[in-house]
C-alpha cells in the first residue's frame, strides 16, 4: 500500500489527559445537584424560582456581554456561577433582585475583569455582596420556615414583588423565624447538630444541608475537579479555633460542630473558595489561603456585628490569593537553595 | 541500596505497551535504497571517505569522525554508493548524507575493525573504541557517547546509571533489548565501568519493566556488583535529572551536568550496543525501533538498518488507510513528522502512528483558569502557569530570569494536564528560540 495522505503536524505532547474546562464545570454542576434538589424540597416553589432566575440571569448576562462569535456559554462556567449564586440567596428574595444580582455577578464580577480565567473574585459572591449592600433588609430577612405545608402551592408575597416595590423590613420579619446563626448571635439560641447536618433549618438555599454539600464536595475532590487542600484547610482551621474557644468559655462561644455545620461554611469551603481562578496555585499556597479564610470566618462570626462571615472571608481570601502565589513560588529543580 | 523515591509531579498516562512488549525483536529487510545521513548525532557531521560509485562492505566506514564532537558513520549494507548529497532529515533540515544501494544477492557479512578486548584495553582504548563504533545515545538525544565518557580530570563518577526507565508511552525497545540481549547489556556495563572508573553501577528500570531488569541482573557474572533499582512507573521517570535525584538524592545544579554531582547516565540500549560491537570492533549498522500505534497493522520491535526510509518501514509493517499523524519517539516528546521521506537514524527509538480516530483536530484553547494542575505536574517544580502567562505577553526575559525557563526540558506534563488545552510546551519552545535570537543579536551588536 502506498501512503499518500498528508500528515497533520502538531506540537508534542500528542496525547492529553482528556480534561477540559467544561469537564470541570460539569462535575461542579453534578456535585451541586443534591443541594439544589434539597433546597427546593425544603422551601418549595420559591426556591425553585430563585434558582431558575439566578441561573438564567447569569447565563443571559454572559451571552449578552461576551456573546457573538464563539460563545462562552459552552464552557459551563456561567452555569456554575449561576447555580452557586442562587444557592447563596435567601429563598423569599424578590425575583427582580435575584436577576439584578445575577447580572452584576457576571458583569462586574467576571466580564469587567476579562472573562473566564481573569476574575479576581468569585463572581457569585460579587453578585451576593452587591445585594447585601444594596438590599440589606431583604438579604437578612427574606427567610422561609423549612417544610412549610403550603410551600409547593403558594409563593411568598415578596417573591413576585415588582422592582423597587419590595416589602419593607417589617414585611420580611413576618415571614419566618431566624437562621441558626442569627438565632445564636442575636437570641442566644442553639440549633441541634442533627438538624444542622441534615438541613431542616431556615437559611439561604445552600446554607441548609451541610451533609449534602459535604457529599457534593467530596465528589468534586474524588474526581479531582477541586483542590482538596482548600476545604480541608478552611474546615480544619474553623474546627480547631472553635474547639479552643468553646473549651475556654462554652457559654460564650458555640461548639465546633455548630460552627462547621451552620451557615454558608460548607457551600463556601467546597464550592466557592475552590474557584481555581481566584485561589492560589501551589499546594502550600492553598493551605495558607484556606487558613486565612478559616480564621476570617471565625473572626467575623464571633466578634463582628454580622451573624455570618463566610462571604466576606472568601472575598478577602480571593484578594490576597495573588500575593500568596508570589510568596509561595515553587523552588525549581537545581536552583540554588538546597536539596529536594 | 539505591533509593527509589519518586520525583515530585509527573503524570501517569496510559502506557499502551502491552501489544509490542510481548513480541520478539524481528529483523527488517533492506530497503532498495538506503539514505544514510552523515549527521545522526549532536555535533559535527562525519566526513565522507567514499566516492560516488564506490562499492562498500557492510560495516565499513562511510564517513569518519570530524574531531572530538563527532562520530563515524558505517555502511548499513553491502552495496554501491549511488550519490553523496544533502538529504532531508527528521527535523526538516537538510543534512549531508550518502545514498547507498544495497546489493540484492550479497552475503551481507559484516566487516570488522580492530577488536577492543575488555581484559587488556585501557580506559582510553575503550573510549576511542566507542567513538570508532559510531556510538551515540540511543535513547533519543544522540549525543556522542565517547564525549560523555571522557570527563574532566577533576571529576569522578560516583554512580554509573544505566537508564532502562523507558517512561514514554508506547515504546518498548529498551524493554525488549534487556530481555533479549542481557549478556550484551552486562558486557557493555563492564566496558563502561572500566572506561569511567565508576565506583558503583545501578540499572534503573520502571516497576512495570521489572522482569526485563531482572533478566539483566541474572546475566551478570559473579563479582560484578550490578544492582537494579525498580522505580515507580511514572512519566518522565527516565529523565536523567529525575533519575539522579531518585537514586542519589541530589539535584543537578541549574546549567550543570550530571557529572557535577558524580553521576553518569547511559541509556541501556547504548550499553547493549557497546557490549555487542566493541568485542568485534564493529560499527553501528542497525538499531532496534518500536513501530506501533493504532495506525500500524503489525506493531512490534524491529531491528532496522540505519538509513531505511520511514515510508519503506511503514509500508513493510502495514498501516491503516487514514494515517493522520506520525511522530518519532513517544507521544509525550515525540517529534511530529511532516513527511515520511526521511531515514531512520541512530537516535530514533521508535515511531508511533495515529489515525483520524485518535486525532480529530486540535482542541479549542480556552483561557487559563489558574487551576494549578500544571504546577502540580511539573517534575522540575517550575510554574508553567505563570510561564505561559508571560509567554503570551512576550515577556521572555522574565520567563528566564524569574521563572527559570532554562530548567524546562519540555517533557510535556503541563500541556498534558491542562484543561484549557493551552499548548504550553510550544509556547516555551518559542520563548527559548526568541531568547537564543536575542542572545546572538546582543553578541553581534557588541562587536565593533
Amino acid at each position: 500500500m502506498t501512503l499518500r495522505a498528508p500528515l497533520t503536524i502538531a506540537p508534542a505532547p500528542h496525547v492529553h489527559a482528556g480534561t477540559s474546562v467544561a469537564w470541570i464545570m460539569l462535575h461542579v454542576v453534578i456535585a451541586l445537584i443534591p443541594a439544589c434538589v434539597f433546597a427546593v424540597y425544603l422551601f418549595g416553589l420559591a426556591a425553585l424560582l430563585t434558582l431558575l432566575v439566578a441561573t438564567l440571569s447569569c447565563l443571559a448576562a454572559e451571552r449578552l456581554l461576551e456573546g457573538g462569535a464563539g460563545s462562552t456559554l459552552a464552557d459551563g462556567s456561567a452555569l456554575v456561577t449561576g447555580l452557586i449564586y442562587g444557592l447563596t440567596l435567601p429563598p423569599a428574595l424578590p425575583l427582580w433582585m435575584v436577576a439584578m444580582g445575577g447580572f452584576v455577578a457576571m458583569a462586574i464580577g467576571k466580564t469587567l475583569f476579562g472573562g473566564l480565567g481573569s476574575n479576581a473574585f468569585n463572581p457569585a459572591l460579587v453578585g451576593r455582596v452587591f445585594l447585601q449592600a444594596a438590599f440589606p433588609a431583604a438579604m437578612t430577612g427574606a427567610w422561609l420556615a423549612p417544610l412549610a405545608a403550603e410551600r409547593f402551592v403558594t409563593l411568598p408575597e415578596a417573591t413576585l414583588a415588582g422592582p423597587f416595590l419590595a416589602p419593607d423590613s417589617g414585611g420580611y420579619d413576618a415571614l419566618t423565624g431566624p437562621t441558626p446563626l442569627g438565632d445564636w448571635k442575636f437570641a442566644g439560641g442553639e440549633t441541634s447538630t442533627f438538624d444542622l447536618a441534615l438541613g431542616f433549618t431556615s437559611g439561604s438555599l445552600g446554607e441548609t444541608s451541610a451533609l449534602l454539600l459535604l457529599l457534593g464536595g467530596l465528589y468534586l475532590v474524588w474526581v479531582k475537579a477541586a483542590n482538596w487542600r482548600i476545604p480541608a484547610a478552611i474546615l480544619l482551621t474553623v474546627a480547631i479555633c472553635a474547639s479552643l474557644l468553646h473549651g475556654i468559655d462554652p457559654q460564650r462561644y458555640p461548639s465546633a460542630s455548630f460552627m462547621l455545620l451552620s451557615g454558608g461554611l460548607m457551600l463556601g469551603a467546597w464550592f466557592m473558595a475552590t474557584d481555581p481562578v481566584a485561589s492560589p496555585l501551589s499546594a502550600t499556597g492553598c493551605w495558607i489561603y484556606g487558613l486565612v479564610i478559616g480564621l476570617l470566618v471565625v473572626l467575623i462570626r464571633l466578634w463582628s456585628g454580622q451573624p455570618e462571615g463566610v462571604m466576606y472571608a472568601i472575598l478577602l481570601g480571593n484578594a490576597i490569593s495573588p500575593h500568596i502565589d508570589r510568596w509561595t513560588q515553587p523552588r525549581p529543580y537545581g536552583a540554588a537553595g538546597g536539596g529536594p | 541500596m539505591w533509593g527509589r523515591s519518586a520525583f515530585r509531579g509527573g503524570i501517569t498516562p496510559a502506557t499502551h505497551k502491552a501489544q509490542t512488549r510481548t513480541q520478539r525483536i524481528r529483523q527488517f529487510p533492506f530497503a532498495p535504497l538506503l539514505e544514510v545521513p552523515l549527521l545522526q548525532h549532536a555535533g559535527r557531521p562525519a566526513l565522507p571517505v567514499v566516492r560516488e560509485g564506490a562499492e562498500v562492505e557492510r560495516g565499513s566506514v562511510l564517513g569518519r569522525a570530524d574531531g572530538e564532537r563527532s562520530v563515524p558513520v558505517h555502511a548499513p549494507a553491502a552495496g554501491r554508493v549511488q550519490r553523496i548529497a544533502l538529504m532531508p532529515s527528521v527535523t526538516g533540515a537538510m543534512v549531508p548524507g550518502i545514498y547507498l544501494e544495497p546489493f540484492p544477492g550479497a552475503t551481507q557479512e559484516v566487516t570488522s575493525g580492530a577488536a577492543c578486548d575488555l581484559a587488556s584495553a585501557s580506559s582510553e582504548d575503550i573510549i576511542n573504541a566507542v567513538q570508532a563504533a559510531g556510538i551515540v545515545g540511543l535513547g533519543g538525544a544522540a549525543f556522542p557517547t565517547h564525549a560523555k565518557l571522557r570527563m574532566p580530570p577533576d571529576r569522578r563518577v560516583r554512580l554509573l546509571i544505566i537508564n532502562g526507565a523507558e517512561c514514554e508511552p508506547w515504546l518498548t525497545t529498551d524493554y525488549r533489548v534487556m530481555l533479549e540481549q542481557p549478556a550484551d547489556v552486562v558486557l557493555g556495563v563492564r566496558y563502561l565501568l572500566k572506561a569511567t572508573g565508576a565506583e558503583a553501577v545501578v540499572l534503573a528500570v520502571e516497576e512495570d519493566g521489572r522482569e526485563a531488569g531482572e533478566a539483566v541482573l541474572a546475566a551478570a557474572p559473579e563479582g560484578l556488583s550490578l544492582q537494579a533499582s525498580f522505580l515507580p512507573t511514572r512519566y518522565p521517570q527516565g529523565a536523567e535529572k529525575l533519575l539522579i535525584r531518585a537514586l542519589l538524592g541530589v539535584e543537578v545544579p541549574a546549567g550543570g551536568l550530571p557529572i557535577d554531582v558524580g553521576a553518569l547516565c547511559i541509556n541501556v540500549a547504548t550499553a547493549a550496543e557497546i557490549g555487542r560491537l566493541l568485542p568485534f570492533g564493529r560499527g553501528i549498522q542497525e538499531r532496534v525501533v518500536t513501530i506501533t500505534g493504532p495506525g500500524v497493522l503489525d506493531s512490534g520491535n524491529y531491528r532496522i538498518p540505519i538509513g531505511t526510509p520511514l515510508r519503506f518501514a511503514l509500508e513493510h509493517v502495514g498501516t491503516a488507510v487514514d494515517l493522520t499523524r506520525v511522530f518519532l519517539g513517544g507521544p509525550m516528546m515525540g517529534q511530529p513528522l511532516a513527511s515520511l521521506d526521511v531515514p531512520i537514524t541512530k537516535g530514533i527509538s521508535g515511531f508511533v502512528a495515529f489515525t483520524s480516530a485518535e486525532y480529530s483536530g486540535a482542541a479549542r484553547v480556552q483561557p487559563c483558569i489558574h487551576c494549578g494542575r500544571c504546577v502540580q505536574a511539573c517534575p522540575m517544580t517550575l510554574n508553567p502557569c505563570q510561564l505561559g502567562l508571560l509567554a503570551r505577553h512576550g515577556e521572555v526575559e522574565a520567563m528566564r530570569r524569574q521563572f527559570h525557563l532554562d530548567a524546562c526540558f519540555e517533557c510535556g506534563c503541563c500541556a498534558y494536564v491542562c484543561p484549557s488545552h493551552i499548548p504550553l510546551v510550544q509556547e516555551f519552545r518559542a520563548a527559548k528560540a526568541q531568547l537564543r535570537r536575542l542572545a546572538t543579536h546582543e553578541v553581534t551588536e557588541e562587536k565593533p
